[in-house]
């Protein structure tokens, strides 16, 4: 029997992901263990791993198609002795999402080296009608052109149609509900006649030339992720200053000692006394969910991190109970991995609590985006001589301002404030971090 | 018919109680009761005259086998376009009114055997309520049997409105019912009332050559069509010699052995008198909510219909109403419809959806068809919606032009910010064949992009259809 080669999930919310480029050719002899292609998720780029053993006999899906939905085939392998006329009822017969056409256009035997493009095509045409777990998403063509209007996700959506069919009224009901995404004038100034229209040809006959971008899975990931968290969590910020010289004395005097073998930023502190002062004040280690808010045990730190592709947030796990020395490392581990694209998703799913600083960038002080379901996130700003009131007297103090952002529907004032004080008073004696 | 009732009186207790009896057997209640039984209901259908209602042996049925009549005679009067010559012809109407009620009775005799097929008792009588879910079936104002149900379908439809002072005698003065057992083409007929029913009468007996005049009191006729499809058929109407009066009240109808004469009071206020051989009344209809024991349940009846819920559920707990005694529109298809949906909500059948009105098509067989499902553009734009419309007309279609038939267009009318297909209304050949084909995109609620990317078989008279969705996004070929 011909193996068919599927669109892996690399992780619990990937939905569909681009075939980034196949590391093998048809006809190639594959072993298991082999890499056989690279999968651009909405995170990161990974290596699809063969499993079985036999001959790459055809290649489904186009290097570069995007929108492959998980669980979709990609390719067939065929095992030793068996020829390419076993193809023939390969695709029909196992594949999920094959469309019909591909039944008839099989029954003379087809050279190996030919690709079959319409199950490829087609793919790539059904993008969104998929839930995590690759389920197909009944919507009536009206509901899916309502809900992309108005911003809605169809996976939320709970229909009421023919066999849970979403329809127009379900989308109405959603958009009655508050559930509204994007601002619907704008939207709808464009909506019907853009079906019609050049894909690249603006808004409005006065906006400049541009050229289009498409969206990458991971733009598409960041946008849906901020403008649901924008949307959904009621954010609040809270603004302190910490003096750093005490900080900076401390780093100097232990990257002194390493001897090379390491070498702390100001940043592997500021987590590690993020980490410590959410052991204080652990009410502000949380997420928050319908179901419940969530408390996290160890404070498992998102930092963000800047990669080519855009911003991603590997995790420093139970940063409360690891040295300097480890977080530094495994920060630079993963910022290399995050910029090559190789992150894994155990290392950036999840976390308890985030941190974003820009201060090498010279940014004084900002506010972020919290990072949902965690609570609150930490805008970290530069380090910067400031004069100060000390005893009376003014002074010049090397001071960064912080801001915590905060999910207001999990955490209230006074907890941030909380936590914002242990963290300064951690970051101004760093030495009680080891405590 | 009663012959059911003899195999209930062997074991009454057993055989009288039901777990639903529906009331009437037209399109409404045999659909129901049908359904019912498929989904494991012991039901029985109590009517009093025939299986298959008013719709299969007075309406829709033996209209349209006049109507075909009536179209093949106008084919072979005008078989010289076609290259052919026919040298006589003639008009036998008791032929015709005959093919009509044979016609009428197969199907009756078909509705019959369906319900035994799927195991209905048919009870032959009239049904009354007793309430509390009991059912007296009375035949000859005498009841003969009672039933009890734990649910009761009430479908028993509609009649002819009567008019006070016009009321219609079958000899001058004639409703549906007598129109269709004609015994004359009246040189001169006045049509009362341009709905439906109306204009398909008018159209027929003009066909076969009468004088016809249509008044109607609203100031355009086929009063529900969308206006442009209504200006449409106006003028077609007109092009085939009938004389159509809009605007006009009917003040009195005086009979005399010469004629009858119409007293009629024109828009402008002035008077005019036209005296005929015979009249038609179709001015509407009301339910037959009389003698049905519904002063017995908590049942509210808004004047001539049952007041049902989205369930097709009365005020008294266990009785529902479906159909034209449920109120408009009053069509066959619209009961059948409210019939299945009732029971399965009855039998508790998942994914049971209320009847959208908006996805009920209407029909007009006359020369030439009308067709319409949803919005019209009025209605649409009065709603709310920025709308987009599209037309073509049969003059660009091939089909039309080889049948000889290029009369007519269809419109689509499209919400512009969703592209959701709002309306389509069609006048012209076979019109109420295609109308499906928008009813089918409604009730998947296309838009326009699905209408456009499907493919319509060329050379057929449906191209028109994929041609005014089309001309709605500027993107006409063939006109």
């Amino acid at each position: 029997m011909p193996i068919i080669i599927t669109m892996p999930a690399l992780s619990p919310t990937m939905t569909e992901g681009t075939l980034a480029k196949w590391l093998m050719k048809e006809g190639d002899a594959v072993n298991s263990g082999d890499m056989l292609a690279e999968i651009e998720t909405d995170k990161a780029t990974m290596e699809v791993e063969a499993i079985d053993e036999g001959i790459l006999a055809r290649i489904l899906v186009a290097e570069g198609t995007e929108g492959v939905a998980v669980n979709a085939p990609i390719a067939i392998l065929l095992e030793a002795g068996e020829d390419a006329s076993a193809l023939d009822n390969a695709v029909p017969a196992t594949a999920p999402t094959a469309p019909a056409p591909a039944a008839p256009a099989a029954p003379a035997p087809v050279a190996p080296v030919t690709p079959i493009s319409a199950p490829a095509a087609t793919l790539a045409a059904t993008p969104a009608s998929a839930t995590a777990t690759g389920a197909r998403i009944l919507v009536s063509p009206l509901a899916r052109r309502m809900a992309a209007q108005a911003g809605l996700d169809l996976a939320v959506i709970k229909g009421s149609g023919p066999r849970g069919r979403i329809v127009k009224a379900d989308i109405e009901a959603a958009i009655a509900g508050g559930a509204t995404g994007v601002p619907r004038g704008a939207a709808i100034a464009t909506a019907a006649p853009a079906a019609a229209a050049a894909p690249s040809q603006g808004a409005s006959p006065f906006e400049g030339e541009f050229e289009l971008q498409p969206l990458s899975t991971m733009r598409k990931t960041i946008a849906r992720r901020m403008s649901e968290s924008k949307r959904e969590a009621p954010h609040f910020y809270l603004t302190m200053d910490c003096e750093l010289d005490a900080l900076l004395a401390l780093r100097k005097d232990l990257n002194a000692r390493a001897d090379g073998a390491f070498k702390l930023s100001v940043n592997d502190l500021v987590i590690k006394a993020a980490a410590v002062a959410l052991m204080k004040v652990p009410d502000a280690n949380v997420g928050y969910g319908d179901e419940g808010i969530r408390r996290y045990k160890t404070a498992d730190i998102s930092v963000a991190v800047a990669s080519a592709r855009g911003l991603i947030t590997p995790v420093i796990r139970n940063a409360n109970g690891k040295g300097l020395e480890a977080i530094s490392r495994e920060m630079r581990e993963l910022a290399q991995k995050a910029n090559d694209g190789k992150l894994m998703p155990e290392e950036y799913l999840g976390g308890s609590f985030s941190v974003s600083n820009l201060g090498m960038y010279g940014v004084k002080q900002f506010d972020a985006v919290i990072n949902i379901p965690q609570a609150c996130i930490l805008a970290v700003g530069a380090g910067e001589q400031r004069p100060v009131v000390k005893d009376g007297a003014l002074a010049i103090a090397t001071v960064m301002s912080v801001t915590l952002s905060v999910d207001h529907r999990a955490v209230d004032g006074a907890i941030g404030a909380r936590f914002l004080a242990a963290f300064r008073s951690l970051i101004e004696a760093p030495m009680t971090m080891l405590l | 018919m009663a012959a059911q009732s003899k195999d209930l009186a062997k074991d009454p207790a057993k055989a009288l109680a039901f777990d639903l009896v529906v009331v009437g057997g037209g399109p409404g209640g045999y659909v129901a009761a049908i359904r019912a039984a498929q989904l494991g209901l012991d039901v029985a259908l109590v009517e009093r005259e025939h299986l298959g209602g008013i719709c299969l042996n007075w309406g829709c049925i033996p209209t349209k086998a006049l109507l075909r009549s009536a179209e093949v005679f106008h084919l072979a009067r005008t078989a010289d376009q076609y290259g052919l010559k026919i040298k006589e012809i003639e008009i036998d109407l008791s032929a015709i009114v005959q093919r009509s009620r044979k016609i009428a009775k197969q199907l009756n005799r078909g509705v019959g055997h369906l319900l035994k097929k799927n195991k209905v008792e048919v009870l032959t009588g009239h049904g009354r309520l007793l309430g509390k879910g009991r059912l007296a079936v009375e035949v000859d104002g005498a009841a003969v049997m009672e039933v009890g149900a734990k649910h009761i379908i009430l479908a028993t439809g509609a009649r002819a409105r009567d008019l006070p002072g016009m009321e219609a005698d079958g000899k001058q003065i004639w409703n549906y019912r007598h129109a269709l057992l004609a015994d004359t083409i009246p040189e001169n007929l006045l049509v009362v009332g341009s709905g439906a029913i109306g204009i398909e009468f008018a159209s027929f007996f003009n066909t076969l050559g009468s004088n016809v005049t249509v008044v109607e009191v609203l100031d355009r006729v086929l009063p529900v069509e969308d206006e442009e499809i209504s200006a449409l058929a106006r003028k077609a109407f007109e092009k085939l010699g009938m004389r159509l009066l809009t605007g006009v009240q009917v003040r009195g109808l005086e009979k005399a052995a010469a004629g009858i004469t119409a007293s009629l009071e024109l828009q402008d206020g002035k008077t005019e008198a036209i005296t005929v051989d015979r009249v038609i009344m179709a001015v509407g209809i009301v339910g037959n909510v009389e003698e049905l024991g519904l002063e017995k349940t908590k049942a509210k009846i808004d004047r001539t219909h049952v007041l049902v819920d989205q369930w097709l559920a009365t005020d008294e707990p266990g009785l529902y109403a479906i159909g034209d005694l449920a109120g408009p529109p009053w069509l066959a298809h619209k009961a059948s419809h409210e019939g299945v949906i009732c029971v399965e909500k009855i039998a508790g059948v998942a994914d049971v959806h209320p009847l959208n009105v908006m996805n009920v098509p209407g029909c007009t067989y006359c020369q030439p068809q009308i067709a319409s499902v949803g919005l019209t553009e009025a209605a649409a734009r009065a709603g709310g919606h920025k709308v987009r419309i599209g037309r073509f007309p049969f003059i660009g279609n091939g089909k039309a032009i080889a049948l000889g038939d290029p009369e007519g267009m269809i419109k689509t009318v499209f919400d512009e910010t969703s592209g959701e297909l709002l309306g389509a209304h069609m006048i012209g050949p076979e019109v109420t064949e295609l109308i499906q084909g928008f009813a089918v995109a409604r009730s998947l609620e296309s838009t326009e992009a699905e209408l456009l990317h499907t493919i319509f078989p060329h050379p057929t008279l449906s191209e028109a259809m994929h041609e005014s969705v089309l001309d709605a996004m500027g993107r006409g070929i063939h006109f």
